[in-house]
């Protein structure tokens, strides 16, 4: 890099601004929502001053009780989907990691990927066939089964990335020491494997929370978790409503990133 | 990893051999039964008849395939000939997510590169504020967009205000409106691969063209694009195949007129036309595309990976 007196090899005129082109188209839309979502005019263009009235309409306007309950339901199905992908992604990164060789371990990292590999329309139109054969009438409970399954790659990523870091010098000592497997499992790697384990779930949740289109196939009618809800309203026009729920959302999306990434880099300070 | 030995790294330890099954058997179970059955079952349906409103009668057909390639006359009777409205959609899908492709590469690029050209402890900053936005509800980011380029929206309200333009630029409804959605639904699925690849990028190599006279243009193409190839090809993998079968920008920002695979599929199954067969003919076709580019992609990784390691 020192070769040329006055020339940077890693600049390139015209890279930075790109950059900051690349973060506006990223940020500007989200950022004109969150300011229109305090505008006091009903009219959802001109600004008519700084209001929380749109916050106040969301909690407890007429359409308040709709998006409450789809609200809740989004955060059951998050939650239960979340864990108990983490907990199938946590014993499958087990098997792929601390087991060895076993047959069909490539089949299985292959299943493992399906649901990141087949497009989510294709996804969406297979499992509303699926539940319509076996006769599963739509409602929380398929839309649960779905999440769950769609789920699991993501709450896999972390863990396996945390378990294919981690030496198994400790189990083994512990092993040495008289623990069962199972012990030294559960009080030796376990505790080794969470953070691991703590991001996979919050990066399922995140996606569970995320998705509209597989549940809008399979949710039933009259079941709607808070994506299949704003997706309704939209349909309507974009109401100030919506803009406050939008907001509320993308708070809430970038507390759980802040909290993934801390983390992430405590367990990295940790080990 | 041959790591078999006592007290080795990660990745490849037999601590618990013998527990596989047990440990896989939860995932075999949830995604073999709830999504590899219902993907076979979905192939099944697709040659299947149609019932109206929407179910099926259990006798094979290749009906849906036939509406979907070829092209029999109002009322069936005529010679067939190439039915273009479908594959028009395909094409028109295609097109779509290859320009998102290359307009997420044109901005991604660049972002990329100038912030693995950080200092180490600035580039999680960085990285941190490109991946916010990924982790925000597509759906909202969606409607954002839309919000954000309406007619009356603020984008040409600033536009009309500074005299830029002196009407509406009238995008939504549009392909480009269209494009716009998938551009900044996936443009962080470009930047990240790219990333990774060039923070492992050797500047040597740049030193040594530098060295034989080429500028730094030169050196861009002739020696940092072929080196970062991979990573710029995972990201078009991640921008190409999500864009193909998306439905959120088609549908919110590009209405009747800029119809893309997402919303056929959806038609059939959700809308008016309430055929379930050929939803399902439709969604196996867009699969077919997918996994091909996928297999071709893994093939070509696998070949890279023999070269460099014989």
């Amino acid at each position: 890099m020192m070769a040329r007196a006055g020339t940077d090899l890693r600049r390139f005129t015209g890279f930075f601004p790109m950059t900051l082109l690349c973060l506006l188209v990223l940020y500007a839309p989200l950022m004109v929502v969150a300011v229109y979502s305090f505008n006091a005019s009903t009219s959802i263009t001109l600004w008519g001053g700084f209001s929380l009235d749109w916050y106040h309409d969301v909690f407890i306007g007429p359409e308040a009780p709709k998006f409450r309950q789809a609200t809740i339901n989004s955060l059951v199905v998050a939650s239960l989907a979340g864990l108990a992908a983490t907990l199938i992604a946590t014993a499958a990164a087990v098997a792929m990691h601390r087991t060895g060789g076993f047959r069909g371990k490539t089949a299985s990292f292959a299943l493992i990927n399906l649901p990141l590999m087949v497009p989510e329309v294709v996804t969406a139109v297979a499992s509303l066939i699926f539940f319509t054969v076996i006769g599963f009438s739509g409602g929380i409970g398929t839309i649960l089964l779905a999440h769950i399954t769609f789920c699991i790659p993501f709450a896999y990523l972390p863990v396996a990335a945390r378990l294919s870091t981690l030496p198994d010098g400790y189990e083994q000592a512990a092993m040495d020491l008289y623990a069962t497997p199972w012990q030294s499992f559960r009080l030796v790697l376990l505790p080794l494997m969470a953070p691991g384990i703590m991001s996979g779930f919050l990066l399922a949740f995140i996606i569970s929370l995320d998705d509209f289109l597989i549940t809008n196939f399979v949710k039933g009618a009259g079941v709607e978790t808070l994506p299949t809800a704003i997706f309704g309203a939209v349909k309507q026009g974009i109401k100030p409503n919506i803009m406050a729920i939008s907001t509320l959302m993308l708070a809430i999306s970038v507390v759980f990133v802040a909290l993934s990434w801390l983390i992430g880099r405590n367990g990295k300070i940790k080990s | 990893m041959a790591a078999t030995t006592p007290g080795s790294g990660g990745g490849g330890s037999d601590l618990y051999r013998g527990n596989a099954p047990r440990l896989m058997l939860p995932t075999w179970l949830m995604i073999g039964v709830f999504l590899l059955l219902p993907v076979l079952l979905m192939g099944v349906y697709s040659f299947l008849t149609k019932e109206f409103r929407g179910g099926v009668i259990w006798s094979p057909t290749l009906a849906a395939y036939d509406q979907f390639f070829l092209n029999r006359g109002l009322f069936g009777d005529e010679p067939p000939s190439i039915e273009w409205t479908y594959l028009g959609i395909f094409w028109r899908s295609i097109w779509q997510a290859g320009s998102a492709t290359l307009l997420c590469f044109v901005v991604g690029f660049p972002t990329a590169w100038f912030i693995a050209t950080r200092a180490p402890q600035h580039r999680t900053v960085w990285l941190f504020l490109v991946t916010i936005p990924y982790w925000v509800n597509l759906l909202i980011r969606t409607v954002s967009m839309k919000f954000l380029i309406r007619d009356e929206g603020p984008l040409n309200a600033f536009l009309l205000w500074s005299g830029v333009i002196d009407q509406p630029l009238g995008l939504i409804n549009t392909n480009v409106a269209v494009l716009l959605g998938l551009f900044y639904s996936y443009l962080p699925f470009m930047v990240l691969p790219i990333y990774a690849a060039v923070e492992r990028y050797d500047f040597a190599l740049s030193e040594a063209a530098a060295d034989l006279y080429a500028d730094s243009w030169t050196t861009l193409r002739l020696v940092i694009l072929p080196a970062v190839r991979p990573g710029i090809i995972a990201g078009a993998i991640l921008v190409f195949v999500p864009s193909l079968g998306a439905f959120l920008a088609p549908d919110l920002l590009g209405g009747a007129k800029a119809f893309m695979i997402g919303s056929l599929i959806e038609e059939q199954f959700k809308g008016a036309a309430g055929n379930w067969p050929f939803g399902a003919a439709v969604a196996m076709i867009l699969m077919t595309i997918v996994m091909g580019v996928l297999l071709i992609y893994a093939r070509a990784q696998t070949r890279a990976q023999a070269r460099e390691g014989a």
